[in-house]
């Protein structure tokens, strides 16, 4: 089954990721409304719309950290400007999508080109402070002397008295693709469990499906072999008469106009664009979506993302409460130790987690959780095999 | 007049005068051999060849065109391979991969964005790329990891991925150093195999006598920076300046 | 000319913070070669000390005063703190005013304590793994730290105030001869400069003038040739680290007055000190704290007001604009030594 130009075992691999991504509202809510476990349910628009969108921007951020091995700080800048452009559109032209997100991807793009084309005079870690302090300009002049454009900490916003020249008289008023309003869902009950189809989900759903497309053909393009080796070895590349700085460049840009897509979609769901989304904090956010997944491989920067999104949204939901439903059946002084021990964890302290969970696959698990489910996969296959009787002959390791 | 002609070379760190007035003509289609005491400035003198250095004096031409100011891809474009002396290779990447590289650059030049292509529908890179891979007798290991080959077939990959690129002239910078014996005659018999197939000029830069003596026709040899004598190897091995050179570094 | 004076000084105790953790971030690069993105986080834990020994001080219990009534008539309840029953009033009330600067001693401890479990525990596993997995992983341990530090303080900033004999301002351009009221000085941040000046005096005296010092100085021109030399270098690097979490620690100790702690200053401190390490130039001790210096005054006169109508919103950027100048024109910083991280 070969589709697209791709071989068959991608097109598998699409097919599936196109499943699980349509289906996610479905695959997010397996717990019955109401029942204790309903909490773990993740299957509302916010959230899933949430998983779509960082998704988008991981996959790009891959492209370059994953390929390359350039360690961007900055990305966040070009989620900023991306929203920033969408929300501009609505204010000028109405609340249709479409103008403001193809005008963030070219904005992004640009952006991307100027700072990639400085920043990348330099490599390892002064590649890093150079798009840190591209980006923290960018936040700081937001939050300043840009106000005109960014109207400041207020953050960007449509209002009554502007422009919107293209909004017909019965166009919805809130973001919407041709007629099709984003935060509008249908409801599908059954039996005890109920299911949210959300216009917006969808639209983030196909955009994410069509851009993991687009990374797929990148990996498996001579162009992302040419990324892959300059993060091998730059030398040889040198001498083999290639080029390692347009290269680069061109997957700088690439990734910074998927980090303008996604700030775009944000500001798609949602029609209000902030200063806050150019932190740098929100860059260290998908630099740790990306290695938690595991840098460099198709699956790990999305599954990075959903894992810290999915993990956000439940841990910050456990409260007192909740745990000591969990914990009720032991004895009253275990049960606080427990949920005391718990409370760095959860809640308000779920970053906490976080950067231990990260501190632990940089320090074990490099290649992430990609990697974590390769090894217990193959070490599942190999007890499998010597259950049969068969030899089992370990791979010399690689 | 030589494929590679160096005039007047000279280059200078701080207090050290670590090449000068170097004059060199290999020939096309010959093997040269750049020899000379640890010191002497053999890696510097391919440095300057190959872009990494600049010269302070005097001129490198390849083919007729000055070679100086260009950056090492933009060498390498014009026909000039090197292999290291610790294999450079893509050890992240597969044998096959690593090959395949070096047919994009003879294909597309330094730059060229193809981000919707298919490696593996590139039928003309994959057919050269795994010709060379039989050439140098490593197919069978083709969708093995670079970098968990052993140092012999390390250098035997990167040999393949210069030749690849179908250069005019190679450089070899102790392409033996470090190996044993079994695996120097191997890269001999290797070297010279290339040799038979191909137009090739070959500039090799050895501290070993076997390796020197068994491939090149033609020797300089280098002392404290500036070439000695350049004559055939029959000639080199009993030439007191020679002796004197080698002996004046032992004692 | 006084406005000009007035901003130099301006720029000395954001200069100097910058300097101190700078002076700790490149002799951690010079020495072990790592690049630690949790050294702002270090910073932070400092002024938290101050923040806890001000809370320990403060802890009291409740006590009829006899002499005091409240609205209705009642006798008043009234906090006293520990502190001035066991130790007399008055000495009580001096300990609980002097809390910050007293938290320094209780600091020195602590900071080489949390540096050398660092050290041992995390950073000597990544002496030979690449840069970009020293800055993740740090960067991590930075998470986790300042997520413990509102754990415990919360998400607000905590006021932390200097001792009442430095509450004060002091009318800096008289001394100068200028009128009076045109050079308006805090006392405290006279004070942090000079203490950042004794601080730094101390370590480059400590390295110029010890045994351990030369060591570590040799260890940081060439680490291999040392190790050849039979001493154990790594022992002493960890007691560099522990140095340099020291260093940062009191750093933040003193700062608490001008600026209330908060959970998050170690990373809105530790992208500027990166700023400074990479225009000092990576591994260079005085170009640390030149940079530092440099860049804190640049700041305070981008401030003035006469400039931001020039150029507006130079306040916010002029220091990534230096850095990227300098970046671009001059990779090895203004002080840096060749080839150190120079491509």
């Amino acid at each position: 089954m070969k589709m697209l130009g791709l071989s068959n075992k991608d097109t598998r691999f699409l097919l599936i990721v196109i499943a699980l991504t349509l289906l996610t509202p479905i695959i997010l809510q397996p717990f019955p409304e109401g029942s204790s476990l309903a909490q773990f349910n993740a299957g509302y628009p916010d959230l899933m719309q949430r998983f779509a969108i960082f998704g988008i921007f991981a996959i790009g951020f891959n492209i370059l950290f994953g390929l390359t091995g350039y360690l961007s700080f900055g990305h966040a800048a070009f989620l900023g400007v991306g929203s920033y452009s969408v929300v501009w559109m609505y204010k000028l032209l109405g609340y249709n999508v479409v103008p403001g997100i193809l005008l963030a991807i070219v904005v992004s793009g640009l952006f991307a080109l100027l700072i990639g084309f400085i920043s990348l005079r330099r490599s390892g870690i002064y590649f890093s402070i150079l798009t840190l302090a591209f980006a923290q300009m960018s936040y700081n002049l937001a939050y300043s002397v840009l106000t005109p454009l960014t109207n400041g900490e207020t953050g960007l916003q449509v209002y009554t008295n502007d422009a919107q020249v293209l909004m017909g008289a019965g166009a919805p008023n809130s973001p919407h693709f041709f007629g099709i309003v984003m935060n509008e869902s249908s409801k599908l009950n059954l039996g005890g469990w109920e299911f949210t189809f959300n216009n917006g989900y969808y639209f983030c759903a196909i955009v994410a499906i069509l851009v993991f497309y687009l990374s797929l053909r990148i990996f498996r393009s001579p162009f992302g072999l040419m990324l892959r080796a300059i993060k091998t070895n730059q030398t040889r590349l040198n001498y083999t008469g290639l080029n390692a700085r347009p290269y680069t460049l061109a997957a700088f840009v690439i990734s910074g106009m998927y980090a303008g897509l996604a700030g775009a979609l944000m500001a798609s769901m949602d029609p209000l664009a902030g200063a806050e989304r150019m932190q740098w904090t929100a860059s260290g956010e998908v630099v740790l979506m990306t290695i938690l997944g595991g840098a460099g491989t198709l699956m790990g920067p999305i599954l990075g993302a959903g894992f810290i999104k999915y993990f956000e949204n439940i841990f910050s939901k456990i409260n007192d409460q909740v745990l000591h439903g969990w914990f009720a059946f032991l004895p009253d002084g275990l049960e606080n130790f427990i949920i005391g021990v718990s409370h760095f964890f959860v809640g308000k302290s779920w970053h906490l987690t976080l950067g231990l969970l990260f501190m632990l696959v940089v320090i074990f698990l490099p290649g992430g959780l990609v990697e974590g489910g390769q090894r217990i996969a193959r070490a599942f296959r190999n007890r499998k095999s010597k259950d049969d009787g068969a030899q089992a002959r370990t791979q010399p390791a690689e | 007049m030589g494929i590679l002609e160096v005039k007047n070379v000279g280059k200078r760190f701080g207090g050290l005068q670590a090449l000068s007035d170097v004059n060199l003509s290999v020939k096309e289609n010959s093997v040269h051999a750049i020899i000379g005491p640890n010191g002497a400035g053999k890696s510097t003198l391919l440095n300057c060849f190959v872009g990494k250095l600049i010269p302070d004096t005097g001129s490198v031409m390849f083919n007729g065109q000055s070679v100086l100011g260009l950056k090492p891809y933009e060498i390498n474009q014009m026909g000039i391979s090197r292999v290291f002396q610790t294999p450079e290779i893509f050890s992240d990447l597969t044998v096959m991969e690593n090959v395949m590289i070096s047919c994009f650059a003879r294909r597309d030049g330094s730059f060229r964005m193809h981000p919707f292509e298919t490696v593996a529908h590139e039928t003309d890179i994959v057919e050269q790329a795994e010709q060379m891979l039989e050439d140098v007798n490593m197919l069978d290991k083709r969708h093995m990891h670079a970098a968990s080959m052993s140092r012999g077939d390390k250098r035997r990959l990167e040999m393949a991925m210069c030749l690849a690129q179908n250069p005019k002239l190679l450089l070899l910078d102790e392409p033996t150093a470090g190996m044993a014996r079994a695996d120097t005659n191997n890269t001999i018999d290797l070297l010279k195999e290339i040799k038979e197939k191909r137009d090739i000029t070959m500039a090799i830069i050895e501290h070993d006598m076997h390796v020197v003596f068994s491939l090149a026709e033609r020797i300089t040899v280098l002392a404290q920076g500036t070439p000695l004598v350049e004559d055939t190897p029959e000639n080199i091995k009993g030439h007191p300046k020679v002796k004197e050179a080698y002996l004046g570094e032992a004692a | 000319m006084d406005a000009i004076i007035l901003q130099i000084l301006n720029g000395l105790d954001k200069g100097s913070a910058y300097a101190l953790i700078a002076l700790g971030l490149t002799l951690i690069f010079g020495t072990l070669g790592v690049v630690n993105f949790a050294h702002g986080a270090l910073f932070m834990i400092g002024a938290f000390v101050a923040v806890t020994l001000q809370r320990i001080f403060g802890l009291s219990y409740e006590e009829v005063d006899p002499d005091k009534t409240d609205f209705l008539g009642n006798p008043l309840v009234v906090d006293k703190p520990y502190v001035e029953k066991w130790f007399g009033a008055d000495f009580g009330a001096w300990l609980i005013d002097w809390s910050v600067p007293l938290a320094i001693i209780a600091a020195i401890p602590v900071m080489l304590i949390v540096g050398f479990v660092m050290e041992r525990g995390l950073i000597k596993h990544f002496y030979k793994r690449p840069h970009a997995d020293q800055i993740l992983v740090t960067f991590g341990l930075a998470i986790v730290l300042q997520e413990l530090i509102k754990y415990f303080f919360g998400a607000n900033p905590i006021q932390t105030g200097a001792p009442d004999a430095f509450a004060g301002s002091m009318d800096f351009g008289v001394l100068l001869g200028f009128d009076p009221n045109v050079i308006i000085y805090p006392y405290w941040r006279l004070v942090y400069f000079l203490f950042a000046a004794l601080v730094i005096g101390g370590v480059f005296a400590f390295l110029q003038f010890t045994t351990f010092g030369m060591v570590v100085r040799a260890g940081m021109a060439d680490r291999e040739t040392v190790g050849l030399l039979g001493i154990n270098i790594d022992k002493r690097f960890t007691l560099m680290f522990g140095l340099a979490a020291a260093v940062a620690g009191v750093a933040g100790v003193m700062y608490t007055p001008i600026l209330a702690p908060n959970y998050h200053m170690g990373m809105d401190f530790l992208v500027l000190s990166f700023v400074v390490v990479v225009v000092g130039g990576m591994g260079s001790l005085p170009g640390a704290v030149a940079a530092g210096f440099l860049l804190g005054i640049l700041q305070s006169f981008a401030s003035m007001n006469e400039i931001k109508s020039l150029i507006p919103g130079i306040d916010q950027v002029i220091i990534y604009l230096v850095a990227i100048l300098i970046l671009l024109t001059r990779p090895r910083g203004l002080l840096g030594r060749a080839g150190v991280m120079e491509d």
